[in-house]
């Protein structure tokens, strides 16, 4: 058993504290922060995950939910509140307008958060229920602990570059 | 509230008035559009019927119409506190014979304070600006955006992104 | 203005040198910009307020909104009048009902249908419009509380919410944005079991009020935030433009449901409450009285509401029954065109106005005859309402803003449309 084991089970239990103890920053616009509100309530309570108490400073938190439409206006501001989080951080687009736009095809909305930030998990539904966001709070949990939120996966392959570089800088 | 507003309306402004009709019971006057803040401003006044509350002021683009007919209508919805009674003022105003020119009417703030933002909104969405505004700017979009999107030609999926991330860049 | 006592820091005695005509002014000071960007925590909705701050006075603010613009106006010229409802509800989000509601009779006004809509659909609209008001007005004061730091207070109206939102959706199919209302009726009858079931929550939401009421009322932390802030006159008032809750709380009785009725409000008993200074109190109990005067008007509605047809009948403005559409070729063909190319509403226009969450809520309707609106605007009640704020918030320190926005309840979907 080389290094490599102790080094992933390190990553393990770190992915591990990672995904119980989110602070959510949440990026309310719209109609879909009805639902953020209830998720908070006591009948779905989003408490039980580790997510319960939102950090309103971008700097102190790690998940972005951006809940309800991101209009052109918006953009430079929702890319500066994801540029000044620190790493590692994740993002749930919740919502179909955050997704992708939902009905509005218009002038002024961004068809989907995703045309200036990058987002790990999709939440349809105009608004979605609270029990569908709790499960995609689930998927991102699992997410984590995979290691696949996209900084995570962003992070492994500049490293294994690095590890090539290294290599091919010794090598025969 | 049967013909009521229609009739004082008449009653106080007489011939600036230009055509009036009280199509599904709301009462509608049209007026000559260089002397809007008059007619408002005597409205707001009245005695006997005082029009003191400024429900809406919008606009509406007749992109279309014949050409005698004017293109814009700015629409002034009022309302007395007093009685209740409601009455619609319209203006109509020209598409400018040059292209760039900016059809212009008068401003009723010094009238009401809530026409401030109105005023704002019909400027950002319709290009028709309001002399002696004292603070034009866009309101619902932003400053950078080219063009005024609820004219009839402005095509309703044409976006003018700010910001678009780069797809291969995490 | 209040007495400050000046206390500089450092010094080894703090003497009070209110009293001490030589002494210094206060720490020199000079304006600087601060923003309060789109996305903050204590504002409800995206609203950026550029503030100029001297110390913690507010000297000048411009509140620049337009953050949610999603174009309605726009989008509704290109639907046909059955397809516009979905936008309709994402207005007021909070009420939503009520936003159906204001513009299914804008339609059939135009229309000259009004008289004709079924007693029992204009009934159903009254119970599901107030219903959502009840709602509406417990997020606004829950929300406000929670700005000022009473988190408890929140979590007592959202399971109050809750149980009205369960109710709602076992009407309409949807908890927040139903689309339940058609042109000439609603789309569905009740659930059979839904007055008993409405009735039996009528005493645990007093429960919640109650609550809600003895926290607050004689707390005076809530009591100093909010007593004396965000004070504007009558004359202001009427000038900016405000209906609804903040007018009333100014003192003006203005209410449309009795001003104008529409629907059957002329056939319930309700009291309009009113303020009497125009602050950010009045706005909070004037928005818990008309939760009260609500559940009134609902349990007179539970009481009149007989069974009878819920939509209009009439084939050029509803659907044909299912049956009739599968089977026989004019039903069909009268679904296929009211689908495709809409109700046809003859040329004109209109305007209607009905009492919404935030005060009048108005549509301006132009129709060219054809199944699509012209032109439909909104005439949002919280737009008024908020251009206000820059004067309500100049001269008092940054801690007011917060319960002045809140209490004026700025729905971004209303707002910006």
């Amino acid at each position: 058993m080389g290094l490599e084991f102790y080094s992933s089970k390190l990553a393990d239990a770190v992915n591990w504290a990672r995904k119980y103890s989110l602070f959510q920053y949440p990026f309310v616009t719209a109609c879909c922060g009805m639902e953020f509100m209830a998720l908070w309530g006591p009948k779905y309570d989003v408490a039980r995950f580790g997510a319960e108490f939102p950090r309103f400073s971008p700097r102190q938190a790690d998940l972005l939910i951006i809940v309800g439409t991101i209009t052109e206006r918006q953009g430079p501001v929702l890319r500066r509140i994801y540029d000044q989080m620190c790493e590692p951080k994740w993002t749930i687009a919740f919502g179909v307008c955050a997704s992708t736009g939902g009905f509005y095809q218009n002038y002024s909305t961004m068809p989907g958060a995703d045309q200036c930030i990058p987002i790990d998990v999709y939440i349809p539904g105009c608004p979605p229920r609270p029990e569908q966001v709790l499960d995609a709070l689930i998927m991102l949990q699992d997410k984590i602990q995979r290691g696949e939120g996209h900084v995570q996966v962003r992070e492994r392959l500049e490293h294994e570059a690095q590890q090539k570089q290294r290599l091919k800088v010794i090598g025969p | 509230m049967s013909q009521k507003a229609l009739d004082r309306a008449k009653q106080i402004l007489g011939a600036i008035i230009t055509s009036s009709h009280a199509h599904a019971g709301d009462e509608t006057v049209v007026v000559e559009t260089a002397k809007i803040h008059q007619v408002l401003k005597t409205l707001r006044d009245d005695g006997e019927i005082p029009f003191d509350f400024l429900v809406d002021l919008t606009a509406v683009d007749y992109l279309g119409r014949p050409q005698d007919q004017a293109r814009y209508e700015v629409v002034y919805h009022l309302r007395s506190m007093k009685t209740g009674c409601r009455l619609r003022v319209k203006a109509l105003l020209e598409d400018p014979d040059d292209a760039g020119t900016i059809p212009v009417i008068s401003t009723v703030t010094d009238l009401w304070k809530g026409a401030d933002w109105f005023e704002r909104e019909v400027w950002d969405l319709y290009g028709i600006k309001f002399e002696g505004h004292k603070d034009l700017r866009r309101i619902l979009m932003y400053e950078e955006f080219i063009g005024h999107p609820l004219r009839k030609d402005y095509p309703k999926e044409k976006r003018q992104p700010l910001i678009r991330r780069d797809p291969n860049d995490v | 203005m209040r007495e400050r006592k000046k206390m500089v820091l450092g010094v080894k005695d703090l003497i009070d040198y209110a009293d001490d005509p030589e002494a210094d002014d206060e720490l020199p000071t000079e304006p600087m910009k601060v923003n309060m960007g789109p996305s903050h925590p204590a504002t409800h909705g995206t609203v950026r307020i550029v503030l100029t701050v001297e110390g913690e006075t507010v000297r000048d603010a411009d509140v620049q909104v337009g953050y949610l613009h999603r174009c309605f106006e726009k989008e509704s010229e290109y639907a046909t009048y059955t397809q516009v409802f979905p936008y309709t509800d994402r207005l007021n989000y909070v009420s939503p009902m009520l936003n159906n509601v204001g513009y299914a009779l804008c339609v059939e006004k135009a229309l000259g249908i009004v008289d004709k809509v079924p007693e029992r659909a204009q009934y159903i609209r009254t119970i599901v419009g107030e219903m959502s008001r009840i709602a509406d007005h417990m997020t606004c004061c829950a929300a406000g509380a929670m700005e000022l730091g009473a988190m408890t207070i929140f979590f007592w109206a959202v399971k109050g919410r809750e149980w009205i939102w369960e109710l709602l959706e076992e009407i309409s199919g949807a908890r927040l944005t139903h689309s339940y209302v058609r042109i000439g009726g609603v789309s569905y009858d009740l659930p059979p079991s839904l007055p008993e079931r409405l009735r039996a929550l009528f005493p645990k939401i007093e429960a919640i009020l109650k609550d809600l009421t003895d926290a607050t009322l004689e707390n005076k932390i809530f009591r100093d935030r909010m007593d004396g802030t965000g004070v504007i006159s009558q004359a202001d008032a009427v000038s900016y433009g405000w209906t609804g809750p903040t007018l009333r709380s100014t003192g003006i009785a203005y209410d449309v449901r009795a001003a104008h009725p529409y629907l059957l409000y002329d056939r319930f008993d309700f009291e309009i409450p009113v303020g009497s200074k125009g602050d950010n109190f009045d706005r909070y109990i004037v928005r818990i009285d008309e939760i009260r005067q609500s559940i009134r008007i609902l349990k007179q509605a539970l009481d009149q509401i007989a069974p009878g047809p819920v939509v209009i009948d009439d084939p050029r403005i509803v659907l044909p029954p299912k049956q009739a559409v599968y089977n026989t070729i004019e039903g069909m063909i009268g679904h296929f065109k009211l689908i495709v190319d809409g109700i046809k509403v003859p040329a004109g226009e209109v305007y209607s106005h009905t009492e919404g969450g935030n005060g009048e809520l108005g549509f301006y309707l132009v129709s060219d005859g054809t199944g699509r609106p012209y032109r439909l605007r909104v005439r949002p009640p919280c737009f008024a309402i908020v251009s206000a704020l820059g004067q309500l918030i100049k001269d008092a320190p940054l801690a007011d803003i917060v319960p002045t926005f809140d209490m004026m309840n700025m729905i971004g979907g209303e707002c910006d449309r």
